[in-house]
């Protein structure tokens, strides 16, 4: 395992701010990401990280290599990008789901989902796969989009590691659910390839929750674990488009460690199970 | 410059350890205290209220975005790394550090570079060197690092690997590190006090410098 990338002491706090604000800002205007608003620290960790790979003294050096070289940005692309996740991730979350959410999903005669941030898909065969055992995926489309084409292109393939799948087993049953969970798999190419008619329903796309717009209403909106590596100016600004991307008495999860609390949007929702799952009430 | 922020990291035999901690801060402490223990990922709101039972100090899980406030102890997440940011506290899913998530180096790092001198890292008790690397870094801008003295802590692996990492830092029992804060706590209160006339109050000086002092080694 290779140390901690680290800037080295002699390096001022504040200058070392600046050019991480000059590099976000070049790479912004040169090449269209916008990070500029993300968590400083965790950015500045990432940053710093690249900076050792490369070989590199300081931050200013890193504008100037990413500037001139698209693939130097291309390596910062994926060290900036953390797609760490799960198949059921958190199972009282899909518990409370089940029980909870379901029920007034049932009520609608058409249910649009939007998973904001679902990385390499595991969250979004998990929603399928509740939603089938509820026989509600039938009137279903989930919408799954990521700022990450890379990792949406293993999410369409929907193939998982087979490692795992005794801890999603586990998860799945935790979650409530219903059936054997190797029925919604079969080993393949040296993974746990998922039954293609998971998605059926589900359009994979590429989205930038810092710089796109809405594309659709939703009833529920997923964005779990995403929202963290944003400052919290950038949290309200998504909050709002989550507010208007949602239907009255739309549903908004949330990541087992992220709340309302810190945007301006908690008076808009309702809190309807101990999870961090909400229901929009004006 | 005063403290203005704890952080502590432990993993094996911690619960024991941090509820003594706790127990030992002076009447009206004042400070944030960040609490990173290694755990399994199931054992959350259990290590909230066990450490809740033993200290008047509010004790909360962190929450993305958290604020730092006054005496206030913030438990580290299992599954997630707590970065401190000025003012509060950030979480990621990114990989486990050498195995570790919470990483108590990614904290204390990012204590080190948000609050500078202003910070006070303690390392105790556990099976692995995770805090050694960020306890040097407090060290080296400036901050205090205290470890707990191996011969007592129920695995010495951290505490040792902490003192080989920052040599210079203050050795103390786990009873002894509540005074041993509010010691440094007052001194600097008391350096500071003239600059400080023309400032709102900092809320009240710690009490401490009564009992015995720690047994400080270097
Ligand atoms: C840690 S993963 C969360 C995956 C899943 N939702 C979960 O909770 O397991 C965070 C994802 O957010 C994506 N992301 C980061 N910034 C984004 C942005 N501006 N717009 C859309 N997605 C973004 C990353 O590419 C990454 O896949």
């Amino acid at each position: 395992m290779h140390k901690v990338a680290q800037p080295p002491l002699a390096y001022d706090t504040q200058l070392e701010q600046l050019e991480i604000e000059l590099l976000l800002e070049a790479i912004f205007r040169h090449y269209g990401f916008d990070f500029r608003s993300y968590a400083f620290s965790s950015i500045r960790r990432r940053i710093w990280k690249r900076i050792s790979a490369e070989g590199l003294p300081n931050v200013t050096s890193l504008q100037e290599r990413v500037l001139h070289d698209p693939q130097v940005m291309e390596r910062l692309l994926l060290d900036l990008s953390i797609n760490v996740t799960a198949m059921f991730r958190d199972p009282g979350f899909y518990r409370a789901f089940r029980e909870q959410v379901i029920p007034l999903l049932r009520t609608y005669p058409f249910i649009r989902v939007w998973h904001a941030g679902c990385s390499t898909g595991e969250e979004v065969y998990s929603m399928a796969i509740l939603l089938e055992e509820e026989g509600l995926l039938q009137r279903s489309r989930l919408y799954a989009t990521d700022i990450n084409e890379v990792v949406l292109q293993q999410a369409r393939a929907g193939i998982f590691p087979l490692e795992r799948m005794q801890e999603y087993t586990e998860n799945y049953i935790k979650a409530g659910g219903k059936r054997a969970f190797s029925e919604y798999y079969v080993a393949k190419y040296d993974g746990a390839l998922f039954n293609p008619s998971l998605t059926e329903h589900v359009v994979f796309s590429q989205h930038n929750l810092v710089t796109d717009r809405s594309f659709s209403e939703f009833n529920v909106i997923l964005c779990r674990n995403v929202l963290i590596y944003f400052d919290r100016s950038l949290q309200t600004r998504v909050h709002r488009l989550f507010y208007d991307s949602l239907v009255n008495f739309g549903i908004l999860g949330l990541g087992s460690k992220e709340s309302l609390r810190f945007s301006q949007y908690e008076d808009c929702y309702e809190q309807i199970a101990s999870e961090k799952i909400y229901r929009k009430v004006r | 410059m005063a403290y203005e922020l704890v952080v502590i990291g432990t993993s094996w035999g911690g619960l024991h350890a941090l509820r003594k901690v706790l127990s030992g801060l002076p009447a009206g402490f004042d400070l944030p205290v960040v609490v990173v223990q290694h755990r399994h990922r199931d054992s959350d709101h259990l290590l909230v209220s066990l450490l809740q039972d033993h200290t008047p100090l509010r004790v909360c899980e962190v929450e993305d975005k958290s604020e730092l406030a006054p005496g206030d102890v913030y438990v580290a997440p299992a599954e997630y790394h707590v970065l401190v940011e000025p003012g509060h506290l950030s979480l990621s899913t990114e990989e486990p550090i050498r195995f570790s998530r919470p990483s108590i180096d990614v904290t204390f790092e990012s204590a080190a570079d948000a609050y500078g001198a202003r910070t006070i890292g303690i390392v105790m008790t556990g099976a692995n060197d995770d805090g050694a690397r960020g306890l040097r870094r407090i060290a080296d801008r400036g901050g205090a690092a205290i470890v707990q003295d191996p011969s007592t802590a129920e695995s010495a692996v951290m505490p040792t690997a902490a003192l080989r990492m920052v040599p210079e830092a203050k050795v103390a029992k786990v009873e002894e590190i509540g005074k041993l804060i509010a010691r440094l706590q007052a001194r600097q209160k008391a350096a500071k006090r003239p600059a400080l006339a023309s400032e709102p109050s900092r809320g009240k000086p710690a009490a401490g410098g009564d009992g015995a002092p720690p047994r400080e080694t270097r």
